[in-house]
């Protein structure tokens, strides 16, 4: 009887553990069934590179808001990548252990914090700081609705990403390496980048690979503060659409249009892949770290 | 390290402090940008926040700034929320169970099911939202309740999986090992001894997953629908907390956008709050966990 409990329990388990993988494929084959109506007509390759967006006259290409979406992720990489591996040097090398175990509630309330929240202060600091300091500052005028504020906002919901993962690697690199090198007379800087950074690059590129994917896909603070003006920005006080706030942002109108639902289906497959890519990138790279280490 | 010789002692040094100066400062505007969050937020909320807003759905005119709260979104995204969360822990914990009871920590099915639930993890929730309007069409379903919990539910399930998963791999081999040499089948070893080890990381998984959950607004924002009134069954359409925030701040009235701010001063409390007790539970449960 508990035999056959306990066989039944491991049928039934079973089917559960295929369900991750089984997902991640519905998701694609779904939005690309979904997808097939626009790309019956158009070639892949016109859809995405050609910048003509207007979909009442059946124009639907997708360049002003992959140019967007890259714009903003980029610009939030640059300000996030540096700003949380000195983090995580910090809190891993330097910190005394106190303010490393309360950095941790801070951290995870940063990756708690919904979207919208991050909008909303957004709209309220960050764009009038781009319009009425920044970008006088840089001699242009903007709205303050821009890449620039998309970016700020982006960076800093990605500090969390980044550092988690950062500290992690950073983790795995044995004590006695650390020692070994302290005790030939090097300092803690030194150490840590003779040591632990250098035992630890692989793992701070995924770490960053990670950030890049989770600012690419992030939808509503970004669509918030970025402007939505379909073209392909030309520098960081402009406005721009990323691929998320299309979709997002037309949600309501596209079951009228005739392709537009394609369309839009189409460019959410567009992100799960990019996403999808760059995320198995980081995973395998994450993998051989940890492999290595033990 | 040749070239490291013909440097000083005191430029090193000067250059120990420098970096010890410079990750401390990184550290601090990661400190820093948290508090200027919430601060701006709880600030700028309080003009506009009353008890009417928590205990009142709207009424007509209320994205011009007329009368009227936000219960209809409260309830909603609790509703929402708590749907969510257990469907996504019917399918975590059994899943959970699966990787660390019956399958080896190196085995290849572990390693792959955590792999995709990772990458799952990554997936954006606007591609959640996407998918579950395709789930909507295909099961003719209209933007429901019930289309909001099965979408957040399927972003859920991987947060919630992995942090389990995370605690319950660190139950000590011998706990199971003498379970087993009791007699015990894995599913009892797995329920009362795997569960029972890890009861505050389930609890600190599930509150995460909640939190994600009553936050998150792209995935709802095609399933979910928008209506003014309290859901009453599943098939209604329901409002979200996050989607009410985004619409009154989209308004060109400074009153409502005023709400917005008051509107998402409840949804950070409610987060804070959620964190918070995540936290003291589980070093409530921790007691009788064997060390």
């Amino acid at each position: 009887m508990r035999l056959l409990k306990d066989a039944l329990a491991r049928r039934a388990m079973s089917l559960v553990a295929v369900l991750p993988g089984l997902l991640v494929l519905l998701i694609v084959v779904g939005l690309f069934l979904r997808s097939r109506a626009i790309l019956g007509v158009e070639p892949l390759s016109r859809i995405l590179f050609s910048t003509d967006w207007s979909p009442l006259k059946g124009e639907f290409g997708l360049l002003p808001f992959i140019a967007g979406t890259m714009w903003v992720t980029l610009t939030a990489l640059i300000l996030a990548v540096p700003v949380s591996i000195l983090t995580a040097v910090y809190l891993s090398e330097y910190a005394p252990r106190w303010i490393r175990e309360a950095s941790k509630p801070v951290i995870d309330l940063l990756a708690g914090l919904p979207s919208v929240v991050y909008g909303v202060w957004g709209v309220i600091l960050v764009v009038p700081f781009v319009g009425e300091v920044l970008a006088p500052l840089a001699g242009v005028y903007s709205s303050g609705y821009s890449i620039l504020a998309g970016g700020i906002v982006l960076a800093i919901m990605t500090f969390p990403t980044i550092i988690h993962v950062t500290l992690e690697v950073f983790s795995t690199v044995p004590r006695s390496l650390r020692d070994a090198s302290l005790a030939l007379g090097a300092t803690t800087w030194e150490t840590t980048r003779g040591v632990v950074l250098r035992k630890g690059a692989q793992g701070i590129l995924a770490a960053s690979v990670l950030g890049f994917s989770r600012a690419f896909g992030e939808t509503m603070a970004v669509l918030m503060v970025v402007g939505n003006v379909p073209v392909v920005p030309r520098s960081l006080f402009d406005p721009g659409y990323p691929l998320p706030a299309l979709i997002a942002n037309n949600y309501g109108e596209m079951m009228s249009v005739p392709r537009y639902d394609a369309a839009l289906m189409l460019a959410a497959l567009v992100l799960m892949v990019i996403v999808l890519f760059f995320n198995v990138l980081a995973r395998r790279i994450l993998i051989r770290v940890e492999r290595r280490v033990r | 390290m040749t070239g490291r010789t013909a440097k000083s002692l005191g430029a090193r040094k000067r250059a120990d402090v420098f970096f010890r100066v410079l990750t401390a400062v990184s550290a601090a505007v990661v400190l820093l940008s948290l508090l200027l969050i919430l601060g701006t937020i709880l600030w700028k909320s309080v003009p506009a926040l009353r008890v009417s807003m928590l205990t009142q759905t709207p009424k007509g005119g209320f994205y011009l700034g007329k009368e009227g709260g936000i219960l209809n979104a409260i309830a909603g995204s609790l509703y929402l929320a708590l749907g969510a969360t257990g469907l996504a822990f019917l399918l975590s914990l059994p899943l959970v169970l699966y990787l660390n009871a019956y399958k080896g920590r190196g085995s290849k099915t572990a390693v792959w099911t955590r792999f995709f639930l990772d990458v799952l993890w990554g997936v954006p929730s606007i591609v959640y939202g996407a998918f579950g309007f395709v789930i909507m069409l295909a099961l003719g379903l209209r933007a429901s309740l019930l289309a909001g919990i099965l979408t957040v539910a399927l972003l859920e399930f991987p947060i919630m999986s992995r942090a389990i998963d995370e605690v319950m791999r660190l139950v000590p081999r011998e706990l199971t090992d003498a379970s087993t040499a009791l007699g015990a089948t894995r599913f009892e070893t797995a329920l009362k001894v795997l569960v029972r080890q890890s009861a505050p990381g389930i609890l600190t998984g599930v509150l995460l997953a909640f939190g994600r959950g009553i936050g998150d607004a792209a995935s709802v924002l095609f399933t979910a629908g928008f209506t003014d009134r309290v859901p009453t069954s599943l098939a209604d359409p329901a409002a979200t907390l996050p989607l009410a925030i985004f619409f009154q701040l989209g308004t060109p009235f400074p009153e409502v956008q005023q709400r917005a701010y008051a509107s998402a001063a409840v949804l950070t409390l409610i987060i804070l709050v959620i964190s918070l007790a995540g936290r003291a539970m589980s070093r409530k449960v921790n007691r009788h966990v064997v060390k």
